[in-house]
């Protein structure tokens, strides 16, 4: 991936799997004027799937970078460029659109990669030159973005706020000043509902009491994961019509079945959860209904029914929500499936889980565990057609037909694809998943 | 000696001393304006307003000659045209004496008493005024100084003879056969080209490279070509170095080491103004200065508590409207409001023909401000307006900053482009984006279309070009 052209090394995003065309840029390991050695990581992409990070190819001097964190870069563009001189001059950061088009139509100019602090000023500003003052285009921004689409630049030190006379004058008669309050308006222009609100609820306005009105607005990109996650359920939740089902399973046979295995556990032997058990019940209720082990192609109009039961676990890591997946659930015994349960969300966690162990999945599981609530309305794993969502367990009171007796209650809340699955099928799913869990012997007698 | 005592005193009646005393007047302050001359100063009676009508009546001679030559384009004839040029002023000073009156209505109209007299400031309260009926003594708790500026003269060159100012050029009852213009800036080329139009043999001796160096080379080429199709003779790199010893006749000195002779029946000297600090004890108050010009804070405080000072005599540009504006906010300040001068831009507008007008930075001025910029012209070739009256002649040119496309400036040069001077400072003043003006519906068939074309140019989506 690495290839010459003048001495001057470049790294081009890497194929990082089947059908991405882009990833996106979710950590720089160096900067320009960093020296970095060969196989030294550099930057680290994510797909949908998972996290690649890209080592340099030889040993030199980065000076360049090809985007900033939270960007998409298509394939092949041209991620860093690496020069074995050590002295070599930094170049400036803008991409050329040819070689690295912003993959996202509404990437702003302001989305262009920063040049490092130490190179701002030796941009050279654009030359006057007689096509631009006769301007029969304007000079497309960095980014290649028309240049109509543009984003108010936060204003720069020293600069006048940009608000009609009016306003200013309104500001200067309440003793505003107009540089503290941020216009809403384009081009960060001040409306006089901007005023209004400062004049509603300035910085620190005493007020009675002692406290403080909190107005300051924290700004986050939503990137990385959670671009992709929100991508992900975004698309799910407009695409997807979901109808979900929350059932009542008395799990107190099953959990003494667990107490009592686990009691016995040797060393060796993991200790189990009720999700193994689950993930169990599921391969015997899909063998009964293979639409819900299926993936709904929506392009293809095809429903693809899967003979291998391949269980995604909604997994919560410290960078968002992903979900691993137990590969053949059908051919794994409860302990293998409670220690492959274990290994890929820890990998998931450890951020050291490989792509496949991320995607493939026919059929998901969340849970929330202990805090699970008593109902929860789970989206569906997209392309996948259900569900199964784990709520908290209870001890409740269950009237047995003499006297109220105390039993273990868990509910399931589980969505199905109501394109394909209709509600008749999603209930007798869920009836069978609960006489199962009920009576959890039925799901390891064979035949 | 009478002795007056009054709240607020303005000393200078001009455009900026009128309005401070119609605005604090109308605000409830106490307030007497002095003035040696009438009301209205330079700005009405030997200024702008004159020089508009003088300019305007050579316009329509210069119509009627063309017709009488056959060189109207839309194919009207007349017979000789002639011009009593007494009559022509005796119009011209009817108007300077309806506005002057009309000044003096509208003090009294908002309660501002007026003194004629001569000022002379003795310390910060106090101002003795030399009237017809003597000397009366002014105590004054705040005191404005609007005293306005007065034309250069030239050292070799002094006024008196042929040898004329503005003002004498806007009271020549008889037309000389030959005039020159030494100075090429806008005075000496609005006079210069009101009596080339009335038939005068003009020629204009300006010092530097290009005339109107004030604004950039595009801009005033229209200008140029005019006064050449004009037949007005423009001498630039030409430094006058006085008269011949008969007082006959103008030396210059040109760039290439030649020495002419130039005789003309009047030389009219139009070389810049000069801020007016001389003769009215302004060097009692000792206060600061900005070179020539007194120095004056963003509410137009001079350094001494009480004394503003507004107008030509606080700096550049010397302006009419910005004395106005500067006038309008001390009597609001003076009344206890709190205001500052935070005004984003003063148009400037040179009434040549064609005329230029501008608003903001131009885009050179724009580059040196470390602006990278989109600039969009539109000419008014393609302009049906300006086809119809026969003047395709300029553009309209808009600045706006590449990054937001915030409009920083715009400018034209055409015929009658003057008006467009408040479309151009509403703009600016509002903080107009390109996009603003491109999205706004600009009446057909006016020259304004292309204040929208150029805004659409600057976008990369112009219509008609």
């Amino acid at each position: 991936m690495g290839n010459s052209d003048n001495e001057i090394f470049v790294i081009r995003m890497p194929d990082v799997g089947e059908g991405i065309a882009e990833a996106e840029l979710v950590e720089w390991h160096a900067q320009p004027g960093d020296m970095v050695r060969e196989d030294d990581v550099i930057a680290a992409v994510m797909t949908d799937k998972a996290t690649v990070e890209i080592p340099s190819s030889i040993t030199g001097k980065v000076i360049w970078l090809g985007g900033k964190v939270g960007d998409m870069i298509s394939v092949g563009a041209d991620l860093v460029r690496i020069s074995p001189d050590a002295n070599a001059q930094i170049e400036a950061a803008a991409p050329e659109p040819a070689q690295a088009p912003p993959a996202t139509p509404d990437a702003a100019p302001s989305d262009a990669p920063e040049p490092a602090p130490e190179q701002k000023n030796a941009a050279p500003a654009k030359p006057a030159t007689d096509a631009e003052t006769h301007s029969a285009k304007p000079a497309a921004p960095a980014s290649g973005v028309p240049a109509r689409h543009v984003q108010p630049p936060r204003r720069a030190a020293g600069e006048k706020p940009l608000a009609s006379p009016a306003i200013r004058r309104r500001a200067l008669e309440a003793g505003v000043d107009l540089r503290r309050v941020s216009g809403s308006g384009p081009a960060g222009r001040l409306t006089h509902a901007d005023l209004d609100a400062w004049l509603d609820a300035p910085e620190s306005a005493p007020v009675t009491g002692g406290r403080v009105r909190r107005t300051e607005v924290t700004e986050i990109p939503i990137i990385g994961l959670r671009r992709a996650i929100s991508r992900k359920l975004g698309q799910t939740w407009s695409k997807v019509p979901h109808i979900t089902i929350v059932e009542e399973i008395d799990v107190s046979a099953l959990e003494e079945l667990r107490a009592g295995l686990n009691a016995e556990r040797k060393e060796g032997k993991p200790r189990l959860t009720i999700l193994p058990f689950l993930v169990q019940a599921l391969v015997r209720a899909v063998a009964d209904q293979p639409d819900m082990n299926a993936h709904h192609d929506d392009e293809a109009g095809q429903l693809r029914q899967f003979a291998g039961v391949h269980v995604g676990i909604a997994t919560q890591t410290p960078q968002g929500l992903k979900v691993p997946v137990v590969r053949h659930a059908e051919s794994r015994s409860l302990d293998d499936t409670a220690i492959e349960i274990a290994r890929v969300a820890e990998a998931a966690r450890d951020n050291t889980a490989l792509r496949d162990e991320l995607s493939g999945s026919t059929i998901t599981i969340t849970s929330l565990g202990a805090l699970g609530a008593i109902a929860t309305t789970p989206l569906i794993n997209a392309p996948e057609t259900a569900i199964v969502g784990v709520n908290k367990m209870a001890m409740r009171p269950v009237w047995d037909g003499a006297q109220f007796v105390p039993r273990k209650i868990m509910n399931l809340s589980s969505s199905f694809d109501h394109r394909v699955i209709d509600g008749w099928d999603a209930a007798i799913f869920v009836k069978r998943l609960k006489t199962l869990l009920e009576t959890p012997a039925l799901i390891f007698v064979e035949g | 000696m009478a002795e007056i005592v009054c709240k607020l005193l303005i000393i200078g009646g001009g455009p900026g001393g009128y309005v401070t005393a119609i605005r604090a007047a109308q605000l409830g302050i106490d307030t007497l304006i002095v003035d040696e001359g009438p009301l209205g100063g330079t700005c009405l009676n030997i200024g702008c307003i004159p020089s508009k009508a003088l300019i305007h009546a050579g316009e329509e001679f210069h119509k009627l000659t063309e017709a009488a030559t056959g060189g109207s384009p839309f194919g009207l004839s007349a017979a000789s045209p002639a011009i009593d040029l007494g009559k022509t002023m005796a119009w011209k000073d009817g108007i300077v004496t309806r506005l002057t009156g009309g000044v003096a209505g509208l003090l009294k109209k908002a309660g501002a008493k007026s003194l004629r007299g001569r000022a002379s400031i003795r310390d910060g309260k106090t101002v003795t005024v030399e009237t017809d009926l003597g000397p009366q003594t002014v105590h004054a708790e705040t005191i404005v100084i609007a005293t306005g500026s007065e034309p250069v003269e030239l050292p070799s060159l002094p006024f008196g003879g042929k040898v004329i100012s503005s003002t004498g050029a806007l009271a020549l009852t008889q037309l000389p056969e030959s005039l020159v213009v030494v100075g090429g800036g806008y005075i000496g080329l609005e006079i210069g080209t009101a009596y080339a139009k009335l038939g005068v043999k003009v020629t204009v001796v300006e010092a530097a490279p290009r005339i109107l160096p004030v604004w950039d080379a595009e801009l005033t080429g229209p200008v140029a070509k005019r006064l050449a199709a004009l037949g007005v003779e423009v001498m630039t790199g030409a430094k006058v170095t006085g008269l011949t010893d008969d007082g006959e006749t103008l030396q210059v000195a040109t760039d290439d080491g030649s020495d002419i002779t130039l005789a003309a029946d009047k030389i009219l000297v139009a070389v810049g103004r000069r801020p007016r600090t001389q003769g009215f004890g302004l060097e009692q108050l000792a206060l600061p200065m900005d070179g020539p010009f007194i120095r004056i804070d963003n509410q137009c405080r001079t350094a001494m508590r009480g004394v503003y000072a507004i107008g030509d005599v606080t700096g550049e540009p010397m302006l009419a409207h910005r004395a106005m504006a500067q006038g309008e906010m001390v009597a609001d300040l003076i009344a206890g409001q709190p205001r500052v001068w935070d005004k984003r831009a003063i148009p400037a507008v040179c009434f040549t023909d064609p005329e230029i007008v501008s608003v903001g930075l131009g885009p050179d001025a724009a580059r040196r401000d470390g602006q990278a910029v989109l600039v969009g012209t539109f000419p008014f070739r393609a302009n049906g307006r300006a086809m119809s009256l026969a003047r395709e002649d300029g553009f309209v040119r808009v600045i706006a900053r590449e990054d937001n496309h915030v409009v920083l400036g715009i400018e034209a040069v055409g015929a009658g482009v003057a008006e467009f001077a408040s479309a151009f400072s509403l703009a600016i003043e509002m903080g107009v984006r390109l996009e603003d003006i491109a999205d706004t519906i600009h009446a057909h068939p006016t020259m304004g279309e292309a204040i929208q074309e150029s805004a659409l140019a600057a976008l990369g989506r112009g219509l008609h070009l």
